[in-house]
């Protein structure tokens, strides 16, 4: 860890607050596709079988 | 043309048409301002240019829904866009009738309203001014809000989302110009910026408006 | 002929396959480049003479912002495509864009509060392009506002492209009016042509990586959620036709 002097918190809060922000758009991002992703295969699972 | 502006002014005259209502969310903001930010005069003086544009742009803001609201619910929005006349002149027609019962009234009132806010006498040229400049601009920006949001409902606060950003230049420049004539000084910048501002909105943004209520009438 | 080949993406299915293909390799690449860009600024440069080691928050400031203002641009395209050539894919991608768009605005917002406090003694100012980025966030939570309004899809594509256009007008306005209003605190452009201008070569070969690593992962979270989109409007599509019997 570079000796970041007076500034440690301002500086390591800024990346904590950027990075946590990227990763929570990215995780949620990854989880929604899965999801439609899944629903929407099932879907048309259900739908080949009936029609 | 005529027509519809001198139907919709009438619209808005009879009781439940909402004129007035306008003028008294002015009237109201004006009076609680004193009570939240305390009533020095020196302090309320030094505000109430600024304070005087909100309470008008916001009681822009709260009579907008009705632009088309009515039509809408009754059908006649329908029978407009089949009418002969076209879509880009029904708008600017409505924007017209908003701000002759909405805006108009509220620079009326204005002067009366500075009173209360202590504002010193130099400005109230200037305010006066700067309101006439500026709400035509805050009609026809609302119009197109309003003719985005028009089929929802309850969609007030979505129109006010949507608006109020497109308000912010219209505010600056406006209240600049208030703030200035205040002071005294030199107005000349702001007021030509906001009446390019309000001359662009009104020769481009009917277009805009026009589009997107053909979109909600499909 | 490239441009034709390039409308070929257009087709939903088509888009899903090629970027189904190709996001593995755009994430690997984005990782990359954030975690040597980040690290490089982090770890291996100095501090600056005046700011200290705040200077460090540029690696995150600088590139969130340009994303920033670049999805918003990406999405005036993308709805200029839909206007004019009605290609779905397109709409979509522009809703997609959306949200990363005003995460970049965010981060853009948090750190530079965060880095101004200790150099301006405020935690925000009304600096203009502080203020520029705030107005900024307001046209993006307005646009993903009405998306979600309007239950028609062509309806919400077409009144929120429209939008766009419009919002695109007024935000390039915004920016002029709002520097008129507030001379501002803000260093000079960090990136600009001129080489006095420019922040010492020490620190900016680490910025453009950073840069590149905002822009890759911009494209892969695009990407990703334009499928998304894809998939959630067949869904409703398909429903819908069940619904009707």
């Amino acid at each position: 860890m570079p000796d970041l002097g007076k500034y440690a918190d301002t500086v390591l809060s800024a990346y904590a607050v950027s990075l946590l922000l990227i990763a929570v758009l990215v995780l949620l991002s990854i989880r929604r596709a899965r999801k439609m992703k899944a629903q929407l295969e099932e879907f048309e699972r259900k739908a080949k079988r009936h029609g | 043309m005529i027509a519809l502006l001198t139907r919709d002014l009438r619209l808005a005259m009879r009781a439940g048409g909402g004129f007035g209502l306008g003028l008294a969310f002015f009237l109201i903001v004006v009076v609680l301002v004193p009570f939240g930010v305390g009533p020095q005069g020196a302090l309320l003086a030094r505000i109430a240019a600024g304070v005087l544009w909100l309470g008008a742009l916001l009681a822009c803001l709260l009579s907008l829904d009705r632009i088309f609201a009515l039509d809408w619910e009754d059908g006649s929005l329908d029978l407009l866009a089949t009418a002969p006349l076209p879509m880009e002149a029904t708008v600017s027609v409505k924007a017209l009738a908003h701000w002759l019962t909405t805006g108009l009234p509220l620079v009326l009132a204005a002067p009366g309203f500075a009173l209360l806010l202590n504002l010193p006498g130099a400005g109230y040229g200037p305010l006066i001014l700067s309101l006439l400049l500026g709400t035509p601009a805050l009609s026809v920006i609302g119009t197109f809000g309003a003719a985005l949001t028009v089929g929802l409902k309850r969609g007030g606060l979505l129109l006010s989302l949507l608006v109020l950003p497109l308000y912010v230049p219209t505010l600056i420049f406006g209240a600049e110009m208030a703030r200035r004539g205040v002071d005294g000084l030199d107005y000349s910048t702001p007021l030509l910026m906001l009446a390019g501002i309000t001359c662009g909105t009104i020769a481009l943004l009917p277009f805009a408006s026009a589009a997107v209520l053909k979109v909600n009438l499909r | 002929m490239s441009l034709n080949r390039l409308w070929a993406y257009a087709n939903p299915k088509k888009f899903i396959e090629t970027t189904d293909r190709v996001l593995p390799a755009i994430w690997g690449l984005a990782a990359i480049c954030l975690v040597a860009g980040l690290v490089w600024g982090f770890f291996f440069t100095p501090e600056d003479y005046r700011q200290g080691a705040t200077v460090k928050i540029i690696y995150l400031h600088v590139p969130a912002a340009l994303m920033a203002i670049n999805a918003w641009l990406m999405m005036l395209v993308a709805s200029l495509i839909w206007i004019v050539r009605r290609h779905h894919v397109s709409a979509l991608a522009a809703r997609a864009a959306a949200p990363v768009g005003m995460v970049m605005t965010l981060i853009a917002l948090a750190t530079g509060a965060i880095w101004g406090q200790p150099m301006w003694g405020t935690w925000w100012a009304w600096d203009p392009r502080l203020t520029s980025f705030l107005i900024l966030f307001l046209f993006y939570l307005g646009y993903i506002a009405l998306w979600e309004a309007i239950e028609n899809d062509d309806t919400a594509a077409d009144l929120t492209s429209i939008l766009c256009l419009v919002g695109s007008v007024f935000a390039l306005l915004s920016r002029y009016a709002v520097n008129f209003w507030n001379q501002g605190l803000h260093q000079g452009a960090s990136l600009s042509l001129d080489k006095e201008e420019n922040v010492a070569d020490v620190f900016y070969y680490p910025l453009l990586v950073a840069i590149a690593g905002f822009v890759l992962l911009f494209v892969a979270l695009v990407l990703l959620r334009t499928q998304t989109e894809i998939r959630a409007r067949r869904m409703r599509a398909l429903a819908a036709r069940e619904r009707m019997g």
